[in-house]
């Protein structure tokens, strides 16, 4: 692969806590490699503001590999950036060239108030998985993990849908702020083996309650999540919740 | 203070059932009064918290990250072992338990590796109860492949996310006790240090790290289940928060570290850019079911890899090592991948690179789909797209991964690896229990040292951190806490908790005071090349001593030079940083000073020294065949104590892949 460098105008949102008021600052950043990757570049940003005396920028981050869902900048108006199906730690700066101009925001929504800079608090999806996104099974109490055969098609869409890294792309793409491509991910993960079925209706309903109650928006069917989703989680999961949710909504009313 | 590991007595097979039933209890009502902290909550932490919540015990739980879902665990990509032989394959948990003893160099402890292999059948069972998605063949049922260092296909996986779907179920069932109200969720959290009172753990000093608080937790016991250390290299595989402050505080109150030298350099990375780079990232092992790896045969061959003929490729581990191939144990293959490029064969434009090849497999499995769909004369394009097909199936989301890191395209070309640090065997030292040598004190997951001896192999650590969470530490806390049952929570007013919290922020406050000129990444990377240079793949006295005599000067320097931005009470990303850092510059001189007082070659440590003729590591059992654990005594200065280690089933012999 050709690499080259490149000198970058960064415009990149600064806000002090959750109560600050924020603002864009800009900064210049030289001789970016191509091979970098996007949050290598914010490194050497940091260091050099660290080294000038000045405030460094502050973002979450953990893997650098695309899967544990920790990074979260909405960059050039696409949440995780430019390339599809990746994450912003994934994102490398072959995808720029030298001269751009490149603006960063943290995600923006109700239920996720920013912490600092690019930081914000997704607090809110650990209290939707713990309204209903798991099979009441103690340890110790399973039985043979080969007992229960399941279709490799359910299985696979199973799968699919588990992969969620729970990152909040879906949420920061939507208009309407919606959480539901995260929250069908986990309804259709679960929905689809035999050992979710016993909390089927409870999960889907609950989940969804406290999808709402964490003042997510409602989903007007747009599908800019599945657009920006970095693992590629189909809008044929909310379908699928949907329908879970209306049945289980009939069962319950009985 | 002497060593007991705690080892039950009888047979081999008995010891964990006999512990198991003979172990005290603690009754319902009892536990409701008792409180644990569990730190950290990667596999063995969440399955921990899980389970101890699931049981009754008030349980606070703690990470760094903002969820528990983002726990280092999450990375791990290849799959988890289990004796199921649901492959009829001839497996056990006899072999599982041999293979792992063997594979560790005969520096693992008989019968922890045993209870291991023992439980790793629950642990599959459990996890496919909570609804992670294995991947299945089409009758259905589970599906499995084989790792390096084995001759059975004895490992699950979710496609190259087994990590991370082990580490969903978990937090699903750590998320289920959390709604429950059994456990309490510090996210965003440190621990910087344990409380110690009469001697026993009892609680920790955690930093909210969104305020800069420090706050006390009380806790009748305290579990640490904070990962590996790997960091201290600089680059590795790890994610980029984790670090070894938790262990190492608790090593300096008192809990002895066992063997930190022993490092897991992984074979299959992909290799180092540039300046720039911040982490290092796996290829995962199982990519060498398929992957045949090779240099030129002749020294500085500029050609592409595709441009070299069949003849002139050396696959060396082929050639070296005929029963295990590619397939030989972690340690092995990263020694031959050095030796090479050492000798100048490595390709690249750094030429510290070697190529894992992907074409004859891909032709294989095109051959093998045309054969299943009754296909005949078909054109080798057909094949190799069938071919394709099969392979992206099976490791697509590797392949896109290196693809989006070095902007090839590895079905086209075969991919560049490298070694790189990946895993540590070594940790705090733990007996029979998972409990240290602070009394109350338990460490569990790769936070310990003991079952992987000096090498790990593949797939075995996600075993473990479960292992320990879920099926370990329910029964061997319970022994612990039995004892307990009238000791009523000590408030946080203690003075013990008092001077805790104002060492820790008094370090806070040296810290930020110091207002020198180096960023605290400078250090980091410094130390990283220290450590990588003279303590990583290959070893020797002269250059551990040096290392010694450099990491001291690094450590004066850190401490009059570094320069930390902002506020204590606020996020800052930079001051957490500052105090790991800090850390790891300890924890690499006594690295350093493990590595030159194990004067011979095992495992992941290599000795230069300590060679057979054919360059292979060689073992010295009679003077080496013991657990390092060593002990804090003050600044620089510690003192080495001995665990010998016996053998009653597995034999030690030269270990042979050949
Ligand atoms: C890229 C990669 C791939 C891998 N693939 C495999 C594989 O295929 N199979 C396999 O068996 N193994 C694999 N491994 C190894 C395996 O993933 C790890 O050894 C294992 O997951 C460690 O689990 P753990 O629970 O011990 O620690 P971790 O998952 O590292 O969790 C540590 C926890 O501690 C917390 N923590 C740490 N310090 C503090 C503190 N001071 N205060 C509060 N919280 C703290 C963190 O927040 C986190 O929650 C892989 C490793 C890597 C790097
Ligand atoms: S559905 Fe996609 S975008 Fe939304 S949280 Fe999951 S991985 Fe992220
Ligand atoms: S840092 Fe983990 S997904 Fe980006």
């Amino acid at each position: 692969m050709e690499h080259y460098n490149m000198n970058l105008t960064l415009k990149v949102w600064k806000q002090k806590n959750s109560t600050a008021k924020g603002n864009f600052e800009t900064y210049q950043v030289k001789d970016i490699s191509s091979e970098m990757s996007f949050l290598e570049m914010f490194d050497v940003l940091n260091e050099q503001l660290i080294t000038d005396g000045k405030d460094p920028i502050a973002f979450d981050h953990d893997c650098r590999e695309g899967i544990c869902g920790a990074c979260s900048m909405y960059i050039d108006g696409r949440a995780h950036g430019p390339w599809s199906k990746n994450t912003t730690c994934q994102l490398h700066m072959r995808a720029f060239k030298d001269g751009d101009t490149i603006v960063v925001e943290p995600w923006r929504a109700a239920a996720f108030p920013v912490i600092k800079d690019l930081m914000v608090d997704r607090d809110a999806f650990d209290r939707i998985i713990q309204a209903g996104g798991y099979i009441s099974v103690n340890t110790g109490n399973a039985v043979d993990a080969n007992s229960l055969p399941i279709d490799k098609k359910d299985a696979d869409t199973s799968f699919d849908a588990a992969s969620c890294i729970g990152c909040g792309a879906c949420v920061a793409a939507c208009k309407n702020s919606s959480a539901m491509l995260f929250v069908s991910a986990k309804v259709s993960q679960l929905a689809l083996l035999p050992q979710g079925e016993p909390e089927r209706e409870a999960r889907v309903l609950n989940m969804v309650a406290q999808m709402d109650k964490e003042g997510f928006g409602n989903c007007t069917n747009t599908y800019a999540c599945e657009a920006e989703c970095p693992k590629g989680i189909s809008v044929t999961n909310i379908a699928r919740m949907n329908r879970e949710f209306l049945k289980a909504g009939l069962s319950t009313e009985q | 203070m002497s060593l007991d590991s705690k080892i039950p007595a009888g047979e081999m097979d008995k010891k964990w059932t006999d512990y198991k039933g003979h172990v005290k209890l603690v009754n319902p009502s009892n536990k409701r009064k008792l409180e644990v902290i569990v730190v950290g909550t990667g596999l063995a932490g969440a399955s921990a918290a899980a389970s101890l919540g699931e049981l009754g015990y008030k349980v606070k739980a703690f990470c760094f990250q903002d969820s528990p879902r983002r726990a280092h665990s999450i990375a791990a990509q290849g799959g988890i072992n289990a004796a199921k032989n649901y492959q009829n394959d001839g497996d056990s948990v006899f072999r599982l338990f041999y293979d792992t003893v063997k594979g560790g160099d005969y520096r693992a402890r008989e019968a922890n590796v045993h209870r291991l292999a023992e439980v790793s059948n629950n642990i599959i069972d459990q996890c496919v109860a909570q609804g992670v998605p294995f991947a299945r063949e089409y009758g259905g049922l589970l599906s499995n492949r084989s790792f390096g260092g084995t001759q059975v296909q004895r490992t699950f996986y979710a496609a190259g996310q087994t990590g991370q779907q082990l580490l969903l179920g978990a937090y699903s069932a750590l998320e289920r006790q959390v709604a429950l109200g059994n456990v309490i969720m510090y996210n965003r959290h440190e621990m910087l240090d344990i409380v110690k009172i009469d001697g026993k753990a009892r609680g920790i000093i955690a930093r909210d790290l969104v305020n800069g608080t420090l706050e006390r937790h009380f806790g009748h016991a305290v579990l640490l289940c904070t990962g590996g250390y790997g960091n201290v290299f600089y680059l590795s595989t790890n994610a980029m928060g984790s670090n070894v402050t938790a262990a190492w505080k608790a090593h300096k109150q008192g809990a002895w570290f066992g063997n930190p030298c022993f490092t897991q350099i992984h074979p299959t990375c992909i290799p180092v850019s540039g300046d720039h780079q911040s982490k290092l990232t796996l290829m995962s092992e199982s990519l060498r079911n398929d992957g045949r790896i090779w240099v030129p045969k002749k020294k500085e061959d500029n050609r592409k890899g595709v441009d070299i003929p069949e003849e002139e490729r050396d696959y060396y581990l082929e050639r070296r090592y005929p029963a295990f191939g590619n397939l030989v144990p972690r340690d092995v293959a990263s020694r031959a991948a050095k030796e090479r490029c050492d000798e100048g064969y490595g390709v690249g434009t750094t030429k510290m690179a070697v190529y894992l090849d992907f074409a004859d497999a891909i032709i294989r499995y095109g051959k093998i789909e045309a054969g299943k769909q009754g296909l005949e004369n078909v054109s080798e394009a057909d094949i190799i797209k069938m071919g394709k097909g099969v392979v992206e199936e099976k490791y697509g989301n590797l392949f896109e991964m290196y693809e989006k890191i070095t902007g090839e395209n590895p079905y086209e070309m075969p991919m560049r690896i490298y070694p790189a640090v990946h895993y540590t065997m070594g940790g705090l030292w733990v007996d029979y229990e998972l409990k240290t040598t602070v009394d109350g004190l338990y460490a569990l997951g790769e936070a310990n040292f003991s079952d992987h001896g000096a090498n790990r192999l593949g797939a075995s650590a996600l075993m473990q951190g479960l292992a320990d969470g879920y099926f370990v530490i329910p029964y061997t806390l319970g022994n612990y806490l039995a004892d307990d049952i009238s000791t009523a929570a000590i408030p946080t007013s203690h003075p013990a908790f008092e001077e805790m919290e104002k060492a820790v922020s008094d370090r806070i406050n040296q810290l930020m005071n110091i207002k020198g000129k180096q960023t605290v990444e400078s250090f980091h990377k410094r130390l990283g090349k220290i450590m990588w240079d003279k303590c990583g793949m290959a070893r020797n006295a002269n250059n551990l001593q040096e290392a010694i005599v450099e990491i001291q000067a690094l450590k004066k320097e850190f401490w009059s030079d570094v320069k930390i931005p902002g506020d204590v009470n606020e996020m800052n990303p930079e001051l957490d940083k500052a105090g790991r850092v800090a850390d790891f510059i300890e924890l690499g001189e006594l690295m350093c000073k493990d590595a030159l007082n194990r004067n011979e070659s095992c495992g992941g440590h290599f000795r230069e020294e300590s060679q057979t003729e054919e360059g292979e590591a060689k073992r010295d059992d009679e003077n080496y065949s013991f657990v390092s654990a060593w002990e804090y005594k003050g600044e620089s200065d510690w003192q080495l104590n001995k665990e010998p280690l016996t053998f009653d089933i597995v034999k030690p012999t030269q270990r042979s892949y050949k």
